[in-house]
C-alpha cells in the first residue's frame, strides 16, 4: 500500500468530518427553544392589587413566580437582616418578586404567613419573608426574574435598571 | 469507462423521461391553462364567459366604465363624496350582510383605477358575481353606494381621490389585511378575519383564558356570516403558496370565475403592485424557509462536489493498478 | 472462563474479545467483490446512504411532530418548517429521500433483472430485495399520511378501502385496520407507530438479511461469469502487482468502496441539488391543504412510485382490479422461478428475454404515466393496453426462457 493511497483516503475522510461538524451544527441548532418559546418569556404582572403578607403565584417562562407584598413588620425585619436589597421597591411598597423554585434541586417552597418563611417540602429547606435562605440545603435565597419597572406593574423578562444592579451586586444569579 | 458512461446515459435519459411524464406533463394535463390579462380590468374576460343574456349588460357596463375612466377626477371634490364611502369602510367596521366592509387605507395604491371605478358603478358586475344577486346589485352588501355615488363625475372623482390620498407605502401583510383578510384568515401569520389576533393571558389558578375565547367566539360568529354569505367557509391562506401554483394564484386573483366557476369569491381589482405585495406576504407565511435555503444552498452543494472530487482521487488511488 | 493474554494495542484488546480482525476480514478486506462490475453495483450502498439520510433526517422531524389529527399538520408546516431551526432542512432532506430512495431501488432492481442477479444461488438475495421493497412501499405510505393533508386523508381512505376486497365487502377488516369507519385519530396514531418504529425497525433487519444472502454467493458481474473466488482471493492476497492485475476480484474495502463513496459523491450533488432547489416535485401541492373528510381533491394519485401498479388497478371494473393489483404487488418475487433459463448473463445475449427487458421497463414507465393521468379517453385506453401488456410479459416469461438457448 504506497502512501498516496492512505493519503487519498484520509483527506476524504478528514473533509468527511468536516462536512459531520457542519451537520452536527444543524442539529444543535434544531435542539434549540423555539423562537416562540423564547418570545413567550414576557409575562406582564400587575403588583397594584397585592396585598400585604398574602402570597401570589405569577406565571413567567412556564416558571412560578412569587409574589409578595411586605408589611411594615417585613420591611423593619429585612432591613436589620440587610435584606432590604432583595426586595422592589415601587412608591413606598416594597415587594418580594423571585422565581418560585427552591434553588436546592427544584420543587416549589410553601408559604406559611404565621411564620413569614417558605418551606421546602422535598428536603427540608427553608427561606424568609424575602426569599433569602435561612436553612440548607439550598445554596442561596430564590433567585429573582429579570424585571423592569413600568408604573405599578412590572415586565418579567426584560431587564431593568432596578433588576441590572441586584445581578451586579450578587444579590441574585441570572436565570 | 465508456462503457459507464453508456449506461450513466441510459439510466439518466430513463429518469427524465419519468420525470418528464409523472411532473410538468402530467400537471400540464391536469389543470386547465387559463390566459392571464396582465392586471387589466376591461371586462374582457367576464364577456367571454357571460351567458348570452348577460353578454350585452355586461359589454355595455365596461363600456361605461371606460368612458369614466377619461374623465379627469377631482381629488378635492371626491373627498367629500367619500365620505360616504367611509360610513361604512371605518377603523372598527363590523360585519354588514355577510363581510366586514374593507379598510381603504392604501386602496388607491393597490386596487387597479378601471376596477375602482367600474366597482363603484356596479359592484356586483365589478367583481364578477353577478350572478349571485339575481334580484339585481341592490342586494348586494355594497349595493346601496348605486344610489348614493351615481353619475359619472362623481365616481371619477371618488376615485381620483382613493389614488391621490389612499396611496401610501403598504406593506405586503397590510395588502394582504385589507384585500384578503376579510374572507380569509392566515393562522400562521396570526390573522383572522378580524384581523391581529390579540394578546391574551390565561386565569393562573383555572388556566381559562376568557379574553382568548370572547375572541374566538367573536372569531366565530364572523366565520359564521361569512359562510352563511358565501355559501362556505374561505379557506385559511397560510400556506396557499405551496398548495397552487403562482399561475393558478395570479389567474384566480385577477378573476376568480376562470379558475372556480361559479365560485362566490369576487374579484378584488389588484393591480400589479398590490398583487405582488399580497404574494410576497403569502410567501412569507407559506414558504418561510426560502431566505435560508438560498443561503445555505451553495455551501451545500460545493461540500459536496469537493466531497466528490476527493472521492474521485481516493478511487483513482484505488484502482491505479488493477488491469 | 478462556484465556485471555494482556493486550498490546486497542486492535488486540478488540480482536480478542469480538474477533475485530475477523469481522474486518469477512466484512471489508476479504469480503471479494468481483472486479468486473460497473456503477450500477454501487446502487446497494447508495440505497443504504439513503436509508441512513432518511433515518437521521426522520429523527429530527420526530422532535416536534405532533401525531395529533388537530395538529399534525400545523406541526409540520408552520412548527417544523416556520419555527424549528433548520427543520425545513430535514424535512426536505427527508421528503426528497423518500422519493429517490425509490428511484434507486428500481434502478436497483432493473440492474439485478438486467443481469440476471437473482438466480442459481442468488434467488434469496432477489426475495429478500423484494422484502425490502414491500417494506419501505409500507414505510413511504404510513410516512405519508403524518401532515394529515388531502392527499394524506385521501390516499389512507383509498388505499385501506382496497382491503375491503371488493365485493367481499370485508368492512369489518377496513375499520379494523383504520380503528375507526374512517381514517382518523386511531389511524393516524398507528400509522404514525408503523413509521417511526415497526417498519423501520423491520427494515433494518431486512437489510441485515439482505446482506446476508450476498456473502456466499457474492455479487454477480458485467458478463454473469462464474469466478473462482479462492484463487482469485489467492492472487490478491499474495500482494504483487502482477498478481493481483490477474486476479478478477478486490475487496470490498477500501478498493470497492473507494468507488462506491465516489458513486455516492455524484449521487449526494443530485440529492442535494433537488433539496435545495427543486423539492417541490417530492412534497404535492394539494397535500398542502389540510385533510378535509367531507371534501375530495379533484385529482388525487398516488405517489409517483405506485403509480404503475395503481395504474393496473384502475383501468378494470372493482374485482378484477383488486385480483391485479394484488398480483402485480407481488409477481417481482417469483421471479427466479418464472426465469427457466440456466443462463446467468446480462440480457443483451439472452435473445428473447433481451426484448422482455425493455418491454417491461417501458411498459412499466407507461403505466407510470399513465397512473398519475385523469382516467378518461385515451389515457383509459392507453393505460388498460399496458395493464393487459404487463401481465402478458409475465405469462410469456416461463415460455421465452425456457426456450432461450444455453450459452
Ligand atoms: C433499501 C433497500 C435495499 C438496500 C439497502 C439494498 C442493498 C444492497 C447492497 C448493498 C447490495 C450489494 C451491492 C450491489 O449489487 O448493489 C445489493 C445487491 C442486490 N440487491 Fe439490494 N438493496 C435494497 C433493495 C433491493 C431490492 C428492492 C431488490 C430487488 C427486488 C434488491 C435486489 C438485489 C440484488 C438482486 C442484488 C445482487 C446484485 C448482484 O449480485 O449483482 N435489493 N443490495
Ligand atoms: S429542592 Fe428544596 S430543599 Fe431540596
Amino acid at each position: 500500500m504506497s502512501s498516496r493511497r492512505d493519503f487519498m483516503g484520509m483527506a476524504l475522510g478528514g473533509f468527511t468530518a468536516l462536512g459531520g461538524i457542519g451537520a452536527l451544527m444543524a442539529m444543535k441548532k434544531t435542539w434549540d427553544p423555539l423562537p416562540s418559546v423564547k418570545a413567550a418569556g414576557f409575562t406582564t404582572i400587575d403588583l397594584k392589587d397585592a396585598q400585604e403578607n398574602v402570597l401570589v403565584t405569577e406565571k413567567w417562562r412556564g416558571k412560578p413566580i412569587f409574589v409578595l407584598k411586605q408589611s411594615k413588620e417585613m420591611v423593619e425585619k429585612a432591613k436589620k437582616s440587610d435584606e432590604l436589597k432583595r426586595l422592589i421597591n415601587i412608591g413606598d411598597e416594597y415587594y418580594m418578586v423571585a422565581v418560585g423554585l427552591c434553588t436546592h434541586l427544584g420543587c416549589i417552597p410553601g408559604y406559611d404567613s404565621s411564620k413569614q418563611g417558605f418551606l421546602c417540602a422535598c428536603h427540608g429547606g427553608q427561606y424568609d419573608g424575602t426569599a433569602m435562605v435561612t436553612k440548607a440545603p439550598p445554596p442561596r435565597g430564590l433567585d429573582i426574574p429579570p424585571f423592569k419597572i413600568d408604573g405599578t406593574k412590572l415586565v418579567l423578562g426584560e431587564e431593568g435598571p432596578e433588576y441590572k444592579k441586584m445581578l451586579a451586586d450578587g444579590t441574585t444569579m441570572k436565570v | 469507462m465508456n462503457k459507464e458512461l453508456k449506461i450513466l446515459g441510459i439510466v439518466a435519459a430513463f429518469t427524465l423521461v419519468l420525470y418528464w411524464g409523472v411532473e410538468p406533463f402530467a400537471h400540464s394535463q391536469m389543470h386547465k391553462h387559463v390566459e392571464g390579462h396582465n392586471f387589466v380590468y376591461d371586462g374582457t374576460a367576464d364577456i367571454e364567459e357571460a351567458s348570452k343574456d348577460k353578454k350585452e349588460a355586461k359589454k355595455k357596463f365596461w363600456s361605461e366604465v371606460k368612458e369614466i375612466a377619461k374623465l379627469k377626477g377631482d381629488p378635492v371634490a371626491g373627498e367629500a363624496t367619500f365620505a360616504m364611502c367611509a360610513g361604512c369602510h371605518m377603523d372598527g367596521a363590523t360585519n354588514m350582510g355577510g363581510v366586514t366592509p374593507p379598510s381603504l387605507d392604501h386602496a388607491g395604491a393597490i386596487y387597479d383605477k378601471n376596477f375602482l371605478i367600474a366597482l363603484i358603478k356596479d359592484p356586483a358586475m365589478a367583481t364578477n358575481v353577478d350572478h349571485k344577486y339575481p334580484n339585481g346589485t341592490m342586494s348586494h352588501p355594497m349595493g346601496s353606494i348605486t344610489t348614493m355615488v351615481n353619475t359619472p363625475q362623481d365616481i371619477a372623482n371618488v376615485v381620483a381621490y382613493l389614488k391621490a390620498k389612499k396611496a401610501g407605502e403598504v406593506t405586503p401583510k397590510e395588502a394582504f389585511k385589507e384585500a384578503c383578510g376579510r374572507c380569509h384568515a392566515n393562522r400562521y401569520g396570526k390573522l383572522t378575519q378580524l384581523g391581529e389576533i390579540p394578546k391574551t393571558k390565561s386565569n393562573i389558578k383555572t388556566g381559562q383564558d376568557i379574553d382568548r375565547m370572547k375572541y374566538d367566539q367573536k372569531v366565530a360568529t364572523e366565520q359564521n356570516a361569512l359562510a352563511d354569505y358565501l355559501g362556505k367557509l374561505p379557506p385559511d391562506l397560510s400556506i396557499i403558496y405551496r398548495a397552487r401554483s403562482e399561475h393558478f394564484l395570479e389567474t384566480l386573483v385577477e378573476n376568480p370565475q376562470s379558475q372556480l366557476p361559479g365560485t362566490a369569491m369576487p374579484r378584488t381589482g389588484l393591480n400589479k403592485e398590490g398583487y405582488e405585495k399580497v404574494v410576497e406576504y403569502l410567501a412569507e407565511t407559506g414558504d418561510p424557509s426560502a431566505p435560508a435555503r438560498a443561503m445555505a444552498g451553495p455551501w451545500v452543494l460545493g461540500f459536496f462536489l469537493l466531497f466528490t472530487i476527493l472521492a474521485y482521487l481516493w478511487k483513482q488511488s484505488q484502482w491505479r493498478d488493477l488491469h | 472462563m478462556a484465556h485471555f493474554e494482556k493486550a498490546k494495542s486497542l486492535n488486540e484488546w478488540l480482536d480478542q474479545r469480538i474477533g475485530i480482525n475477523t469481522l474486518k476480514k469477512v466484512m471489508q478486506s476479504e469480503y471479494w467483490i468481483p472486479k468486473n462490475i460497473n456503477f450500477l453495483w454501487a446502487m446497494g450502498m447508495v440505497l443504504a446512504a439513503t436509508f441512513g439520510i432518511l433515518l437521521v433526517s426522520g429523527i429530527f422531524l420526530l422532535m416536534y411532530y405532533n401525531p395529533s389529527t388537530d395538529l399534525a399538520f400545523d406541526s409540520v408546516n408552520y412548527t417544523i418548517m416556520t419555527e424549528v431551526g433548520y427543520g425545513w432542512l430535514w424535512r426536505h432532506i427527508h421528503g426528497v429521500g423518500a422519493s429517490l430512495v425509490f428511484l434507486i431501488i428500481y434502478i436497483h432492481m432493473f440492474t439485478g433483472i438486467y443481469y440476471g442477479s437473482y438466480k442459481k444461488g442468488r434467488e434469496l438475495i432477489w426475495i429478500s430485495g423484494m422484502l425490502l421493497f414491500v417494506l419501505f412501499s409500507a414505510e413511504a405510505f404510513s410516512g405519508y399520511m403524518l401532515p394529515w393533508g388531502q392527499m394524506s386523508y385521501w390516499a389512507g381512505m383509498v388505499i385501506t378501502n382496497l382491503f375491503s376486497g371488493g365485493s367481499l365487502h370485508a368492512d369489518g377488516l377496513v375499520e379494523w385496520i383504520r380503528g375507526d369507519y374512517v381514517p382518523a385519530q386511531a389511524f393516524l396514531s398507528r400509522f404514525f407507530m408503523l413509521h417511526v418504529l415497526l417498519m423501520p425497525l423491520a427494515i433494518i433487519g431486512a437489510i441485515v438479511f439482505h446482506f446476508g444472502t450476498l456473502r456466499l454467493p457474492h455479487v454477480n458481474n458485467q458478463d454473469g461469469k462464474e469466478i473462482d473466488f479462492e484463487e482469485s482471493a489467492r492472487l490478491w492476497k499474495e500482494g504483487t502487482t502482477e498478481s493481483r492485475r490477474k486476479s478478477e476480484v478486490i475487496p470490498f474495502s477500501p478498493v470497492f468502496l473507494s468507488k462506491d463513496v465516489f458513486v455516492m459523491g455524484v449521487y449526494f450533488i443530485l440529492f442535494f441539488y433537488l433539496v435545495f432547489y427543486h423539492f417541490e416535485f417530492a412534497m404535492d401541492p394539494v397535500n398542502f391543504d389540510p385533510a378535509n373528510g367531507l371534501k375530495t381533491p379533484t385529482h388525487i394519485y398516488p405517489e409517483w412510485y405506485f403509480l404503475w401498479s395503481y395504474e393496473i388497478l384502475r383501468p378494470f371494473p372493482t374485482d378484477p382490479g383488486l385480483v391485479a393489483f394484488a398480483i402485480a404487488q407481488v409477481i417481482f418475487f417469483t421471479l427466479p422461478f418464472l426465469d427457466m433459463s440456466p443462463n446467468v448473463a446480462p440480457a443483451n445475449k439472452r435473445g428473447a428475454f433481451h426484448i422482455w427487458f425493455w418491454l417491461m421497463l417501458i411498459d412499466m414507465l407507461v403505466l407510470t404515466f399513465m397512473g398519475k393521468l385523469p382516467p378518461e379517453g385515451i389515457w383509459s385506453t392507453i393505460g388498460l393496453v399496458a395493464a393487459i401488456t404487463f401481465f402478458v410479459l409475465w405469462i410469456s416469461l416461463p415460455i421465452i426462457t425456457k426456450l432461450e438457448k444455453k450459452l
